[in-house]
């Protein structure tokens, strides 16, 4: 390696870091604000791109000069900026006093709404923007020719961090955003300001990211792929640096992107794996990344977001469920083979969306990852039966829960060290690390084409009975795990999630116990993957990917955390919500987004906990706490 | 006869700030000693290093010969710690009596039964510590639902259902009116009598301290500026120069004498 | 898996507009013989269940699905399915999802709500691997039209599913026999890393190899697909100093390192081999940065003069004012085969419906295509030219178009891994 290749592959790395910081200092200043990970800050990127290459070029036919150049791309953040405070006005701000997941879930609601948008405006087609006038040449360093542009962004970044603590520590507003960031109390004591600094902290964030994705016009062409491949990133740097720390995320964007320029060099394959490797690593070394600090714990005991107290059915509620439970098997002798495959869907979604309900309604521990155990049984499965051994289904659905549950064991053992925000990234970084495995080590796992030929044996081939068997296990599954809510074990974790302060001085291992339930929810979730396997015949590391741990988040959220069936009932509506939108329209996201924000701002507890609420304020209420045999002695 | 309780050169440290400095003092079974001092003075930080909640910088701590310096909290109720906090914690989705019973379930090792129902087991025990504060009539109601003082009280029938030999009760009384406050006191000091269990604890009402205290510890930015009975104390120059004032020194005279007085 | 996971697209529902001028002008183009038979199709129609990305790839989901469109158009307003009695042939369009769990689901809908007779579509590979085996379990007939990856009609072959467009073997073939003769030696890939990235590099060295001696691959580069650091990996090519580059990137990742080289002077005095470089979908993006010389796979829809062609693109730009991507022609060709299939089997039976498939040869706007009994896959071919830049539009030079029969798997290969 010559001297110039490393000081070229080094500018190359210090440009890339440039970008990736605007981008994530906007979303860690609203992270530290608002509390919200906003998931539609990747959306912002793309409207930024997208206005810069509308916006741009009609600027440069008046004069090709460098200078409306740039007055076209802060245009473009100003315009982006303003469609954050119109977020913020139409949407967060009638949900920040809903529980945080159920923020997270609107703003990717919004995502899904924005895809959309765009397309419509757009067109699916990529849109190529202008270069910067005046910066198409390269500079000739040390013999080689680097791009003028990149050289310009190498300067980028750190004007904006200096811009940013100038703001921070010279204007009110900035000094009010640091304190926001670092006591959330303080933010409820500024009554009408409060208003204000969050309208401002959003515009602050979209313009940012808005800019991060007007500066990219030059590189990239503006395309509708942009907004997800640019948050999980955004998300990295920001963990890595400390939710809340911008000289943190310029740390991390450093760090990533010179580990990747000479990374590729040695593992030409390895950037995806690369970046939530080094997450992991960190967040295991440092738990509140690099600049981050602990969570100020706060003055009194807030009511955690999740099963409130476990009531026991009371008759009606038995009745009810029996019911549903008789209807649902009844499907094959009534419905067609699509409702018995749907029926197969449900149910499969359903044990998995329980057995995550188990860690965030009950336990507190808030995993976005949890499509990792359900896709590490469905490979497990899959992979038995076709691979050389050619394993028999029914071995299979007993390798696969054990699967899921090692790998739980594995990624727990790491995850329940952490809490909070960043215990949710680390099970995000190792479902992306799972799903970089199976995406791209094509000669074991078929890569995205994935295995085919993973169907039932013989006797369950036909749909209908292996309905029956999808249901037995399922099912089975399902009342093992409620049953467990209400064990010792179940009262240990939500104990722990209560106040682990308190947990441990009274002699509970709280991170030992989060960590069994880690296991018992992974190896429930490999059944419900193998299952799911055996319904389509294939696997593929779709089964791993972000959207689907966040279809599982929207079953239990949509059924509501505070309720031990919510999760049950959220899966049927989630599904058949997506079932009926998907024949009927190309933009079947847009409706999917509609329909997410709209539970969230009509049932903020969930349809289940709604019912519950209805039920209360009718008189009837639900059960009371059951009167022990000891008492009535 | 050794004590209960043997605490020596603990020091504490948070960045600038020293939040303890050469603390040593030692507590008998039976005996209710008392922390005192202004706010920041270093007495939570104290109560969290002896139940494991902070590790000191240097110093040890032996509870009845066993040496816990550092050991996480779960090792040191094992051995015969129990706590209430500063700010309560309770297990707030629960139960009052739900709250004692998973003390109890974690007591006999069960918290990882998966065979029965957590809502039977050991009820009966729990009601019965209840009743031993005063809140066996509110045994059902949710434990966020009660008012601060009765939260607090949960917390002591939590800390008794392990059997401890040491009560740490960091400002058991905030939060309750006068008479709460005095009868509590007696509560803890009567069953600290009985089952001989030592009790160290911090109060900012003077008349709580030095009514039930056998002896009280003055602590000072992290330092132990004087040590002894209440009497001692409250003649001790150094004590009224920095801390109690002319004034308090004469709220606590009363209110010695009105503890005697009440016995 | 076929290219551009990401690129997503807008859904333009198509006006059904029968006018007298596309009818003709489209007639004209598929060189139909109108005389005998002008009477439309009558009868119930034969139902066929399309399903494609049409939300996430609409780039080239839709020109597909237009090109479809024309084609069922003409083909009934010709007198429909004349081997099934002149029944119209109906294609029922529905979203996959892009995943192969929702794409399983929907057509199962397909086969038992819709009563489709047979399956058709998928545009991304494991979609189109999850409905073939769908297809084989249930036992109906799939025509996987769009999917590219290999394992379609090789390892994972079946006797229910038939492929339509050139595969990836197929593609890369072409390339390497149209840059063979250039005697380069040292060469350095680039691919985005996942399953078409890495067959199609597997697939290069393997073709190179065999066609010169001396072939050596000096560097290999492996971005994650769809988030190319185009810089660093740029500068990791130029490093290896190259006199061949071969590239598997397409879609906005193209573009990215498409600029960066030409700013970093990567592509001079260097010859340039890239797969699907050449299709509208990802060639018309690289505008004024299109570089020239390369040499690509691809279709310069102006240009074909072959077949009827230029009659297919005035019809197409009459109906849907847009000129056709290579999708389009995919999907124009498509109904053709199926209409003819009818024909021989006369039957929409799948155990007829499949032998009729084996060897059946349909004139197209591309020339006459064969469905290889073998591995059940066509000889649809690509137009193999090179880049350039005609004013300001990229399109093609010195191509021509190769036919797949070419450069198709050997025979006794297909045998061993169908295991047949
Ligand atoms: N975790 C911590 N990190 C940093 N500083 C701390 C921490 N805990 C306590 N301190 C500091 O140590 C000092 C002693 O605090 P401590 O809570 O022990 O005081 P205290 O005597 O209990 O006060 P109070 O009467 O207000 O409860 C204070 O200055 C406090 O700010
Ligand atoms: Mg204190």
């Amino acid at each position: 390696m010559d001297l110039s290749f490393v000081v070229i592959q080094a500018l190359s790395g210090l440009a890339s870091a440039s970008a990736l910081f605007v981008i994530a200092s906007g979303l860690t200043i609203v992270f530290g604000v608002t509390r919200i990970v906003n998931f539609a800050h990747g959306s912002f990127y793309m409207l930024g791109a997208y206005m810069a290459v509308t916006i741009v070029p009609w600027l440069l036919q008046f004069d090709r000069s460098p200078t409306l150049f740039f007055v076209g791309v802060i245009a473009s953040a100003m315009v982006v900026g303003i469609l954050g405070v119109i977020m913020e006005l139409v949407l967060l701000r009638r949900i920040y006093k809903v529980p945080e997941l159920f923020q997270l879930l609107a703003t990717f609601g919004v995502v899904l709404i924005v895809q959309d948008v765009v397309l419509k405006i757009w067109g699916p087609v990529d849109i190529t923007g202008p270069r910067a006038p005046g910066m198409r040449h390269g500079i000739e360093i040390l013999g080689q020719r680097f791009p003028a542009y990149e050289m310009f962004l190498i300067f980028v970044g750190p004007a904006v961090l200096g811009l940013l603590l100038l703001i921070m520590h010279k204007t009110r507003f900035g000094v009010l955003i640091r304190a926001a960031t670092q006591d959330r109390e303080m933010v409820g004591a500024l009554g009408v300001n409060q208003a204000m600094l969050f309208t401002g902290t959003l515009f602050l964030g979209a313009f940012l990211a808005g800019l991060g994705g007007a500066l990219q016009i030059p590189r990239l062409p503006a395309n509708t792929g942009m907004d997800l491949s640019i948050i999980t990133e955004a998300f990295v740097v920001t963990v890595i640096g400390g939710m809340g720390s911008v000289p943190g995320a310029f740390i991390a964007a450093l760090i990533i992107k010179m580990l990747e320029a000479f990374g590729i060099l040695i593992f030409p394959k390895i950037t995806l794996v690369l970046v939530f490797l080094l997450m992991a690593v960190v967040l295991v070394v440092k738990p509140w990344g690099l600049l981050g600090k602990p969570e100020v714990a706060s003055g009194r005991a807030v009511l955690p977001e999740g099963i409130l107290n476990l009531k026991a059915f009371t008759r009606t509620e038995a009745l009810v469920w029996i019911g549903l439970a008789a209807a649902l098997l009844l499907v094959p002798v009534f419905g067609d083979t699509y409702k018995v495959k749907v029926g197969i869907e449900i149910m499969v979604f359903a044990l998995a969306a329980f057995s995550l309900n188990l860690l965030i309604g009950n336990g507190g521990i808030v995993s976005f990852g949890h499509a990792a155990y359900f896709g590490v049984g469905a490979y497990a499965a899959g992979l038995l039966v076709t691979g050389p051994l050619k394993a028999p289904m029914e071995l299979a659905l007993v390798v696969a829960p054990v699967a899921g549950g090692l790998a739980a064991a594995l990624f727990g053992y790491f995850i329940v060290r952490l809490s909070g925000i960043y215990l949710a990234m680390l099970t995000l970084a190792f479902a992306q690390i799972t799903y970089a495995i199976c995406f791209q080590w094509v000669e074991v796992t078929g890569g995205d084409n994935g295995v085919v030929g993973v169907w039932p044996s013989r006797w369950a081939a036909s749909r209908e009975v292996y309905f029956y068997v999808v249901a037995a296990l399922s099912l089975t599954t399902i009342l093992a795990l409620r049953h467990l809510f209400y064990t010792p074990f179940g009262y240990t974790l939500r104990a722990a999630r209560d106040s682990a302060t308190r947990a441990d001085a009274i002699g509970i291992d709280v991170k030992t116990h989060r960590w069994l339930a880690f296991i018992v929810a992974g190896a429930a979730a490999g059944l419900a993957g193998a299952l799911y396997s055996f319904s389509k015949g294939s696997i593929d590391p779709t089964m791993i990917s972000i959207s689907m741990s966040i279809d599982f988040l929207m079953m239990i959220l949509t059924g509501g955390i505070q309720t031990v069936m919510g999760p049950l009932v959220g899966t049927a509506v989630f599904h058949s919500v997506k079932d009926f939108f998907m024949p009927l329209t190309d933009f079947w996201r847009f409706f999917l987004g509609v329909s997410i924000i709209a539970i969230v701002l009509i049932f903020p507890k969930g349809i289940v906990g709604a019912i519950d609420s209805l039920r209360e304020r009718m008189g009837r209420g639900p059960a009371p706490q059951p009167k022990p045999a000891g008492e009535a002695a | 006869m050794a004590p209960l309780l043997s605490v020596s050169g603990l020091e504490k440290r948070f960045g600038g700030v020293t939040a303890g400095k050469n603390v040593t003092f030692s507590l008998d079974a039976g005996e209710m000693l008392a922390i005192i001092g202004p706010n920041g003075a270093g007495k939570s930080t104290t109560f969290n290093m002896v139940g494991g909640q902070l590790k000191p910088d240097a110093g040890s701590i032996v509870l009845a010969g066993v040496d816990i310096t550092g050991k996480p909290p779960r090792e040191v109720w094992r051995l015969g710690v129990g706590r209430t906090f500063q700010i309560a914690q309770t297990f707030v989705s629960m139960s009052v009596v739900e709250n004692v019973q998973m003390a109890l379930i974690s007591h006999h090792h069960q918290t990882r039964a998966v065979t029965s129902a957590a809502t039977h087991l050991h009820r009966e025990a729990a009601l019965a510590f209840l009743a031993r504060v005063g809140m066996a009539e509110m045994a059902d109601r949710p434990v966020n639902e009660l008012a601060y003082g009765d939260v607090k009280r949960v917390e002591l029938a939590i800390a008794l259902a392990s059997e401890p030999k040491l009560l740490l009760m960091d400002e058991p009384t905030a939060g309750m009116a006068p008479k709460e406050r005095t009868a509590l006191m007696q509560l803890t000091s009567d069953i600290a009598r009985a089952h001989g269990i030592g009790v160290l604890f911090t109060e900012h009402d003077m008349d709580s301290v030095f009514g039930h205290a056998d002896r009280i510890l003055v602590l000072v930015r992290g330092e132990i500026i004087a040590a002894g009975t209440p009497d001692d104390v409250r003649s001790n120059q150094r004590v009224k120069q920095v801390y109690l004032g002319e004034a308090g020194a004469q709220a606590a005279l009363k209110a010695r004498r009105q503890a005697v007085g009440a016995h | 898996m076929a290219p551009a996971i990401r690129i997503q697209g807008r859904f333009v529902m198509p006006k059904l507009d029968l006018s007298r001028r596309t009818m003709v002008g489209g007639l004209a183009a598929t060189g139909i013989a109108l005389s005998s038979r002008t009477a439309p199709a009558q009868g119930a129609p034969v139902r066929i269940g399309e399903l494609n990305s049409y939300s996430r790839m609409a780039a080239f989901a839709v020109p597909y699905r237009n090109g479809m469109q024309l084609a069922v158009e003409q083909i009934n307003a010709a007198g429909g399915l004349a081997g099934l009695g002149g029944r119209p042939l109906e294609i029922i369009y529905r979203d996959d999802g892009s995943t192969p769990g929702d794409a399983v689901r929907v057509a199962e809908e397909l086969v038992t709500r819709e009563n489709v007779t047979f399956i058709a579509g998928a545009f991304l590979s494991n979609v189109g691997l999850a409905l073939a085996d769908f297809a084989n379990q249930k036992k109906v007939l799939y025509l996987a039209t769009e999917p590219l990856t290999d394992a379609l009609t090789m390892g994972s072959g079946n006797p229910y599913t038939f492929r339509v467009r050139p595969g990836t073997y197929m593609q890369t073939k072409m390339l390497v026999d149209a840059a063979k003769d250039k005697g380069v030696k040292r060469w350095a890939v680039v691919a985005p890393n996942y399953e078409y990235g890495q067959s199609a590099v597997a697939a290069f060295k393997r073709l190179m190899g065999a066609a010169v001696p001396g072939f050596e691959v000096v560097a290999e580069q492996f971005p994650a697909l769809g988030r190319v650091d185009a810089g660093a990996t740029v500068g990791a090519l130029a490093q290896s100093r190259p006199d061949g580059i071969f590239n598997v990137l397409f879609g906005a990742d193209l573009t990215a390192f498409v600029r960066e080289g030409n700013t970093r002077g990567l592509f001079e005095r260097r010859t340039v081999v890239s797969l699907l470089t050449g299709e509208p979908e990802y060639l018309l993006p690289l505008g004024d940065e299109t570089p020239d010389g390369w040499i690509v796979t691809g279709y310069p829809p102006e240009q074909v003069t072959t077949h009827g062609h230029p009659a297919f693109v005035t019809a197409y730009k009459a109906k849907f004012n847009d000129t056709p991507r290579l999708g389009s022609v995919l999907g124009y060709v498509v109904p053709f085969m199926i209409r003819d299939m009818f024909n021989k089997a006369k039957s929409t039976e799948t155990p007829a419906m499949m032998e009729a498939f084996k060897g059946l040869t349909t004139q197209t706007i591309c020339g006459p295509v064969t469905m290889r009994a073998v591995d059940q896959q066509s000889t649809l071919g690509a137009w193999v030219g090179e880049t350039t830049l005609q004013g300001k539009l990229p399109t093609m030079k010195n191509f021509r178009y190769v036919d797949g029969a070419d450069v198709m798997f050997p025979e006794a290969e297909v045998r061993a891994a169908r295991k047949i």
